[in-house]
């Protein structure tokens, strides 16, 4: 029996027992069959993602340490607390400063990579390949890789080698905030993982354009090259640009894996703000109200963020017309 | 000649030449270059000695010691094995069920016409608002109040229930054909009938993109897999490879050969299966 419904996609299957027509009751049934299929996922939604979320806010204003059941309420002192507490607050500014760095250089190099892959003519899937491959990589490998064999801080490290060439002297990259070479170490990780995921999207966009627009602007007189780029492919990406840009500002905020596999909790810089979250909530002091106050404000930040880009860039335009 | 020449144009490349061409290839390879470096970096160090890796004088190829690997297994203080079965564990099964409850809930988003179905739809975005990573401490409290720390069920559950992935099945079930389904209907089909014989052998493609999206996450992720797993025979591969660089004792050979190890799958998947996941990337609606 199954085999004659599924194959029934070109052919119609044999008349069976039932009427040819939607049935009445349970299965044909929207209302039921509705909750039938979202069901599970809300039920799950609900004790996965909204308990806890209210359960936070709730732990935020109690004094909560060491306990998830507290008693004592005690207001926005944990707020307080975390906000004047300098590790939190520096690392908002880490935090800020990161973003600045790699949201414009990771979205200049992927959208120069699609532009480059879409431009070539043979190898054209070697090397996206190519430029997509670290996306594979964990950022708990590739911060292996450049804290353990590029970016030591003594002679046997790449970069160290390659500076020794020059005469230059060993830089100690990692163990030392001033200079901060740490910066180095960290946007270059950064970019070598995410720059091939957004070049994808870059080119699904450049594929999208119409050929019209290129041939009409030849016509018109504009140079290819820049002229073109300007005025054509650059505006045909902005819905794309968009949504790269949020997604790059989200991923910025949400940086761990890298940061505390190269800088460690021990440090007292280059702390992201859910470092500093982790160490509050699940460090000595086990404080889940000031982790989850620090939580509850990161997370109005980001909404913040988002809201504001929405309103000042229009995200999501895009998706209403579909 | 002038009505043809933008086409003729587009398809040897704008700048057309052997000079721009030679240009952009170059260019090419030298972010190639750069771009493998460190996968470079990792074969060469895992199948080094010690001496090898953190000798004074550059070697190009390492001296192939192949007893890397067994040495790395046999290592009774690195558990690596176990980490290496936890993670396929977690991984595979957080791919099966995100899939299943995501799909589902999709679907019925997407098609079944209850009159309340968008109100549904916006607490499903809500959650979207709310950063996955920003949750870990609230979901830790639920987690380990569950009495779930260092289980698989406290690494996978939470995070089966994905309003991202379910926005993107969502996105995808909207453009899906109604004829298809229409036509099954008239079979006599049920709305569950019709979505497992019809609309799912028919949107294999999307489920196989979505299937190594989720399973690349679920391999790679490092933050929620540390929270919950204390002890370290519920480490990820991801947890223990960030234990070894932390270790007082450093042998760079085994780290290295880890490390290749734990990225061997992903390079498979990314090369193999890479058509779909581009598309999938590129289909998801990401792309506005």
């Amino acid at each position: 029996m199954s085999t004659t419904t599924t194959r029934g996609v070109a052919q119609p299957a044999p008349a069976k027992a039932s009427p040819a027509r939607p049935r009445r009751g349970l299965r044909g049934n929207p209302t039921f069959n509705f909750w039938l299929f979202t069901g599970p996922f809300l039920i799950g939604l609900a004790i996965f993602v909204f308990v806890p979320i209210v359960w936070s806010i709730w732990l935020s204003f109690f004094d909560a340490r060491y306990t998830v059941t507290p008693s004592h309420f005690i207001g926005f002192d944990n707020y307080k607390q975390i906000l004047t507490n300098s590790g939190f607050s520096d690392s908002l500014v880490t935090f800020t400063v990161f973003a600045a760095f790699i949201v414009p250089t990771t979205w200049a190099l992927s959208l120069g990579l699609a532009l480059l892959v879409h431009r070539l003519r043979f190898m054209r899937a070697f090397f996206r390949s190519v430029f997509f491959l670290p996306t594979a990589v964990s950022y708990v490998a590739a911060a292996l890789v450049w804290k353990m064999s590029i970016f030591t801080g003594v002679r046997f490290g790449l970069a160290n080698t390659v500076l020794g060439w020059f005469g230059v002297d060993t830089v100690a990259y990692l163990s030392n905030p001033s200079p901060p070479w740490y910066w180095l170490v960290i946007v270059t990780l950064r970019l070598w993982i995410q720059a091939g995921f957004y070049m994808i999207l870059f080119l699904a966009a450049l594929q999208n354009i119409p050929a019209e627009l290129y041939e009409a602007a030849a016509i018109d007189g504009a140079k290819p090259g820049w002229q073109t780029f300007r005025h054509i492919t650059l505006p045909q990406l902005r819905a794309t640009s968009t949504a790269v840009i949020l997604l790059l500002l989200i991923a910025a905020y949400q940086a761990f894996d890298e940061f505390f596999n190269l800088i460690g909790q021990k440090a007292t810089w280059a702390q992201t703000p859910l470092m500093e979250l982790y160490k509050a909530a699940l460090g000595t002091n086990q404080d889940y109200g000031a982790g989850s106050a620090g939580a509850v404000i990161l997370s109005l930040l980001i909404c913040l963020v988002t809201l504001l880009q929405g309103k000042f860039m229009g995200f999501g335009r895009g998706d209403e017309s579909k | 000649m002038t009505t043809t020449a933008p086409q003729v144009d587009k398809k040897r490349g704008k700048r057309g030449g052997v000079l721009g061409n030679t240009g952009l290839y170059l260019a090419a390879g030298v972010a190639a270059f750069l771009f493998l470096i460190p996968f470079y970096l990792i074969v060469r160090n895992s199948l080094s000695t010690d001496a090898e890796i953190t000798g004074q004088n550059w070697k190009l190829l390492p001296s192939f010691q192949w007893g890397n690997i067994s040495e790395l297994f046999n290592d009774p203080t690195v558990e690596f094995g176990k980490s290496l079965w936890n993670s396929t564990v977690i991984a595979v099964l957080s791919t099966v069920g995100t899939l299943l409850f995501c799909s589902m809930a999709g679907y019925g988003l997407a098609r079944i016409p209850y009159k309340h179905a968008n109100k549904v739809f916006y607490v499903v975005l809500a959650t979207l608002m709310v950063p996955t990573a920003v949750t870990f401490v609230p979901s830790f409290v639920l987690v380990s109040s569950l009495g779930w720390v260092d289980t698989y069920r406290g690494m996978i559950v939470p995070g089966l229930f994905s309003g991202f992935t379910c926005f993107l099945f969502r996105q995808y079930f909207l453009g899906f054909p109604k004829e298809l389904e229409e036509a099954a209907r008239v079979d006599g089909l049920g709305y569950w009938g019709a979505y497992w014989r019809i609309v799912v052998p028919n949107s294999l493609n999307f489920f196989a993109a979505m299937a190594t999206i989720t399973f690349i996450s679920g391999w790679n992720a490092f933050l929620w897999p540390l929270v919950i797993g204390q002890d370290p025979g519920s480490w990820t591969v991801q947890v223990a490879l960030s234990s070894f660089m932390t270790n007082q004792t450093v042998n760079f050979h085994l780290i290295f050969m880890a490390t290749a190890i734990s990225i061997l799958p992903l390079v498979f998947v990314f090369l193999f299966l890479q058509r779909w996941l581009v598309q999938g990337i590129a289909q998801t609606g990401i792309k506005g």
